[in-house]
């Protein structure tokens, strides 16, 4: 029964016009949500959250460094996976997913990078420090733009979407590879002994705001996905007689 | 042989491709039996090395069906495709003898060379060799071991008037034994030909 | 069998037959080299420092401009046709093409090395282990560079898509690579760090062929 109803939800969200009427039910009520809980976390974070002992307001950045630095791992690791369906099981929708996670995680990897540059200036006294996260972020950035030229050059979209999904495939066994080594690297050469703030040990009042504008970054970053993938699936399936219909009833 | 003379080999249902925002064909149905030719036919860039890749796998973005009637269809197929696989930098024979290796093919290699007209010339690179030469190359693996499933694009291109009368021979006696020839070019084997014409995002069975 | 011995003997043949594509990355390997300590300083102290660093760098390059030329003579000419309807898993003779490239073009980077090496003024205690990283790595750059030649085969601006597609894919041969010689420099024991680069090895060897001829089904539109 449940394998049954687990089937049906797999092939009924794989078939793009099926995924189509399910995001026009979703969205109108998941954007304001996503957008009310992002507001909420970073306003709370930056404003009412109180300051560290040590770093005075300056650590108020993690309100949006953490939450983009998790929102673009998990992008990488969603794209590699959609990548495996769409390369073994054909999907389409998968196909549609892997060009739409892409650019909103590219982005968020950016943020992060440029948060934590900022962050480093007042803590480790430069803008820039070859320690194992930054590293590991700046390469999973290279990797974004590596999926995005490749699907770039290729001019049909489903050979575009299926090189795309089968390069994710590798870069995700190579996240996970590329942290350990650069982890490695620093014992080897002894680099910066600095610590950020131990996390274990972080004030409630100052967790909850975190937890609520990581989870609003990941509701956007779902709010994002949907609307590209359904750009893209109008843009695919032009010829096909719903969306004729659905041109022809106003777009809705 | 005679029961699986009259079943189809391959059966086409609706079968739709579209490339770089145009439709190539669409309805495309048609089922094709052992013995038979097939010539398909139509304007450059109407789509037939599309719908040949297709048929041989190469090719996945496409709607509707694309059947085959044998298991492992790689093991029946012969496949010349537009570029006659032909390296310029090997010879004649290293050229066949790597292409038969590969799909599994067994045979004399010099009277097959022979018997397209490149006796002589098999220790010569392929680089030295006319095109016409080189697709001979390619063309010489119908002489070698059979295969159920003939799929040739262009096998006529620059070949002389000779040699179009020794591959008509060659696409016949194929057919007579049970093969399935499908070829593109607007040459005729014969009369009983069966042709296919792709036009305007349109494919029909001419005869 | 048949179908690997053949793919072999042939892509030996067409390397031997093209002395460029065997001569051209080895030279570059070397002429890079030595473009450091003009750039950097002649001092033997600074230059044994880099030297790890650089002369990794300088073979990673090699191999993956190397690349390039994998696939796309035999997609132009319509073997790579040839080889995906072949009635054998197209992983067999892909895995044939590799090796030849690999013997042809890395295995020459590895012979140099140590004389590479030295010109940088590596103590002689590293250049064992330079040469012993280098052949443990250049395989997987070799497997891992083909994947990227599989997905940009058909594509006109190949070779600098290739390298965003690529280079950050061998940052972990690069690290532990450069790491081991880095080791033995410091006098540490290098067998734990060989050992990685082994294990990169075993699984870049057991999944990549797979995924580059996946790359090259997906290049041929399917």
């Amino acid at each position: 029964m449940l394998w049954k109803t687990i089937k049906r939800g797999y092939h009924q969200l794989g078939s793009p016009r099926y995924f189509y009427r399910f995001s026009s039910a979703v969205l109108p009520w998941l954007t304001p949500i996503a957008l009310i809980t992002f507001v909420v976390g970073i306003v709370w974070g930056l404003a009412f959250a109180p300051p560290d002992y040590q770093q005075g307001n300056s650590y108020r950045i993690i309100y949006i460094h953490v939450p983009a630095s998790s929102g673009a791992l998990m992008g990488y690791v969603a794209m590699g996976i959609a990548g495996m369906v769409a390369v073994v099981w054909r999907m389409k929708m998968a196909e549609i997913m892997i060009k739409a996670i892409a650019p909103f995680g590219a982005a968020l990897t950016a943020i992060s990078l440029v948060t934590g540059a900022l962050w480093g200036k007042p803590t480790w006294g430069t803008y820039w420090q070859w320690d194992a996260r930054m590293t590991s972020m700046l390469i999973l950035l290279f990797m974004y733009i590596g999926v995005i030229a490749l699907q770039n050059a290729i001019r049909d979209p489903r050979q575009a979407a299926r090189a795309a999904g089968l390069l994710a495939m590798v870069g995700v066994i190579n996240v996970v590879i590329v942290k350990y080594s650069v982890e490695w690297v620093n014992t080897l050469h002894q680099g910066s002994t600095l610590k950020l703030v131990g996390e274990s040990t972080i004030n409630p009042a100052m967790k909850y705001p975190l937890l609520i504008s990581m989870l609003g970054t990941w509701l956007l970053y779902a709010v994002n996905v949907m609307v590209r993938a359904r750009t893209e699936i109008l843009s695919r399936e032009r010829r096909s007689g719903w969306v004729k219909q659905l041109v022809a009833a106003g777009g809705r | 042989m005679t029961e699986t003379a009259n079943t189809a080999l391959l059966t086409l249902a609706s079968l739709a491709c579209e490339r770089d925002d145009r439709v190539l064909f669409s309805g495309l149905t048609m089922q094709a039996r052992a013995g038979e030719i097939w010539q398909i036919t139509g304007a450059n860039g109407a789509g037939k090395t599309t719908l040949l890749r297709i048929l041989v796998g190469l090719h996945g973005f496409y709607e509707g069906r694309c059947q085959w009637a044998i298991p492992r269809l790689q093991e029946e197929l012969l496949y010349l495709g537009h570029q006659p696989g032909i390296r310029e930098e090997l010879s004649a024979e290293e050229n066949l003898r790597f292409a038969c290796a590969l799909n599994g093919q067994a045979g004399d290699l010099m009277s097959a060379l022979q018997a397209v007209g490149l006796r002589g010339f098999e220790d010569v690179p392929a680089a030295h060799l006319s095109a016409g030469q080189k697709r001979r190359i390619a063309l010489a693996r119908l002489w070698l071991s059979r295969k159920r499933v003939w799929v040739l694009d262009e096998p006529y291109t620059a070949i002389d008037q000779h040699g179009v009368e020794s591959l008509d021979a060659c696409l016949q006696s194929a057919a007579g034994q049970g093969t399935l020839v499908i070829y593109t070019s607007h040459h005729r084997v014969d009369g009983r030909v069966r042709r296919l014409h792709l036009a305007g995002g349109q494919a029909e069975v001419v005869s | 069998m048949r179908a690997f011995r053949a793919t072999l003997m042939r892509e030996l043949l067409l390397l031997w037959r093209n002395p460029a594509e065997i001569i051209n990355p080895l030279f570059f390997f070397v002429m890079v080299v030595s473009l450091f300590p003009l750039a950097i300083s002649p001092e033997p102290k600074q230059l044994a420092l880099v030297a790890p660093g650089v002369v990794w760098v300088a073979a990673l390059l090699a191999v993956m401009l190397s690349m390039d030329g994998l696939f796309r003579r035999d997609q132009e000419s319509g073997v790579l046709d040839q080889l995906l309807t072949a009635p054998v898993l197209p992983v067999i003779p892909v895995s044939a093409k590799l090796l030849a490239h690999w013997l042809m073009t890395g295995l020459p980077l590895v012979l140099v090395s140590p004389l590479l090496g030295h010109m940088m003024q590596l103590p002689t205690l590293a250049l064992e282990p330079l040469m012993l990283s280098i052949l443990l790595g250049t395989p997987s750059l070799t497997v891992v560079g083909a994947i990227g030649a599989a997905l940009t085969v058909g594509l006109n601006r190949g070779g600098i898509l290739l390298a965003v597609l690529v280079l950050p894919l061998y940052i972990p041969v690069l690290i532990f690579g450069a790491g081991a010689v880095t080791t033995a420099v410091q006098g540490g024991p290098v067998d734990g760090v060989l050992a990685v680069l082994g294990a990169l090895l075993a699984l870049t060897l057991s999944l990549g062929p797979l995924a580059v001829a996946a790359g090259l089904k997906i290049s041929s539109g399917n």
